[in-house]
């Protein structure tokens, strides 16, 4: 696998009318191309703050971010993010949603010319999603689960080289999460983009990647990455299988060690 | 997810039963209107009131149907007054909004005023508008300007400003400018916000009208009524407040009928179903 991606030493500073607040301290990664790679730590450790420096939407106070071997500036191309919220337009059909991001990125109102075609891949996406039959809809006739399902599709729609989610199944019950959970796993082996995923669910984030980054309290700075050794596809057997178990106990002791976990 | 939709279902289909008993609140708000007419019609009628201090309302109607062409030609004079000067509210006041969500200079420094000097009468301004603007019909635009201009701004202010954060990050994820966030986020966002400042804003276009006609005016209902009330012609007084009624609602109705054509997905929304 080749490097993707790769964040040098980099800090990221907050000026607020309280003081200075550190996000994140001499942080080092590289991701893979292709690779499932989870960020999981406490809130306020700045993982989210990661992932928008991913995206080019923060700048680093010190360090630098490299995209393909050459410095990012602005926003990173070839990335779609996934929010908490789902962030759907309601004043526009689930269709309408999902062919956005295109839509903005390139057909003016005039130039009509990629409009089937668009159309043709959101209903595909919608489909393998199982939202056969809702594009017409809106999105205040959706669940929860579904609406975040479009935001999927609408990032998914732009062909991403890199997924960058958010705690994107935060918001969602816990069935729905589960079942989420599959789908983003039958996605990213269909679609075969590299997938940054920022949660506070350590059974997620194992169950989901191919290597863990713990995170510290803030200051954010990496405490482990921990490959995950489990096999793909992964299913239902996976969380009784004693990797899975062994990673989610190493992950939760690192936590007990640093304070962020007790159990009295 | 199944079941979501089920029950989301069933209960569409006893929203649509229900709907078969149960009178509509229109109704119900007609009803008890047209019992209070009755009412007063009775009254008026059995205690014996001389129409000079309150006409009846079968007398009311009559003088309305009798009158009715001296009184469209005061209504036009009054609504091109509304019209004109509500305008002139959204043409400016909309591009100041704008440039107040987008500049701190002026969120700092002129917003504040406007707020402030929202607390001020505007009806107070109206005789130096006079001094400056004479009998004219500048007078009653820039007074009915005035007047219904700080609920838009403000509601305009707001409603930019509502723009959730991660909804912005999305957009200039996509890599594209702030004009076009504006285009697609921004603006139909705000539209619940700006249909807010402009019902508001239209009714009290109507009131700054009228006090413009009532300070300095040949014409308009406003006009009519201050002379009728002169003339103790109570009945005229009461028929122009009735045709005031009937400006201000189908005023306000236009405006509702706008936002609900333009924002189809809010009300359904709001209403927790489709219809």
């Amino acid at each position: 696998m080749s490097n993707y991606l790769q964040l040098y030493a980099v800090d990221k500073v907050f000026h607020t009318k309280t003081g200075d607040i550190q996000a994140l301290s001499n942080i080092h990664l590289n991701i893979e191309n292709g690779e499932f790679l989870s960020v999981v730590g406490p809130s306020g450790c700045g993982k989210s703050t990661i992932m928008r420096i991913i995206a080019g939407l923060d700048k680093p106070s010190n360090g630098s971010v490299e995209v393909n071997e050459s410095e990012l500036k602005g926003i990173a191309d070839g990335a779609a993010i996934v929010f908490q919220k789902d962030v759907l337009l309601a004043w526009r059909s689930v269709l309408d949603n999902v062919t956005l991001p295109l839509e903005l990125k390139g057909i003016t109102w005039f130039d009509r010319s990629n409009h089937q075609t668009n159309r043709a891949k959101a209903l595909e996406l919608l489909e393998s999603v199982g939202l056969k039959g809702f594009e017409n809809k809106y999105p205040h006739e959706l669940s929860g689960g579904m609406r975040q399902r479009v935001s999927i599709c609408r990032a998914l729609i732009q062909d991403p080289k890199l997924l960058l989610m958010d705690e994107p199944f935060g918001a969602l019950d816990a069935l729905t999460r589960e079942q989420m959970m599959y789908d983003l796993l039958k996605l990213s082996n269909k679609y075969k983009f590299t997938t940054v995923f920022i949660t506070h669910s350590i059974e997620e984030a194992v169950f989901l990647s191919d290597r863990v980054i713990v995170m510290s309290e803030r200051p954010g700075t990496i405490l482990k990455e921990l490959p995950i050794q489990l096999t793909r596809p992964r299913d239902n057997h996976t969380r009784s299988n004693d990797i899975f178990s062994e990673n989610v106990n190493e992950i939760r002791d690192i936590f007990q060690s640093q304070g962020i976990l007790a159990e009295n | 997810m199944e079941s979501k939709m089920e029950i989301d279902r069933i209960r569409r289909i006893q929203g649509e039963k229900k709907s078969l008993i149960v009178i509509p609140k229109s109704v119900w708000a007609a009803l008890t209107l047209v019992g209070l007419v009755i009412l007063w019609e009775i009254l008026s009628k059995l205690l014996e009131i001389p129409a000079y201090i309150l006409p009846s309302p079968i007398e009311i109607v009559s003088r309305l149907v009798k009158e009715i062409s001296m009184l469209w030609g005061h209504a036009i004079a009054t609504l091109t007054e509304v019209i004109l000067g509500f305008g002139l509210s959204l043409l400016i006041g909309i591009p100041m909004a704008i440039t107040i969500v987008y500049s701190r200079y002026l969120a700092n420094s002129i917003y504040p005023i406007i707020i402030g000097i929202q607390c001020l009468p505007m009806v107070s301004i109206a005789p130096i508008l006079v001094i400056w603007f004479g009998y004219g019909l500048i007078t009653k635009v820039i007074l009915a300007c005035l007047i219904s201009f700080f609920p838009v701004v403000i509601n305009a202010v707001n409603g930019f400003r509502s723009l959730d954060k991660e909804m912005h990050d999305l957009g200039r994820s996509l890599g594209i400018s702030e004009a076009k966030i504006f285009i697609y986020f921004r603006l139909p966002n705000a539209l619940p916000h700006l249909f807010a400042g402009f019902k508001v804003g239209v009714t009290l276009a109507v009131v700054g009208a009228i006090v413009g006609e009532f300070v300095a005016s040949e014409r308009g209902l406003g006009y009519l009524q201050l002379t009728a009330n002169a003339r103790l012609d109570t009945e005229l007084v009461f028929v122009t407040i009735v045709v005031l009624a009937i400006v201000g609602i189908v005023l306000f109705l236009i405006v509702h009928l706008l936002e609900r054509l333009l924002m189809p997905w809010y009300h359904a929304n709001k209403a927790g179903g489709d219809h």
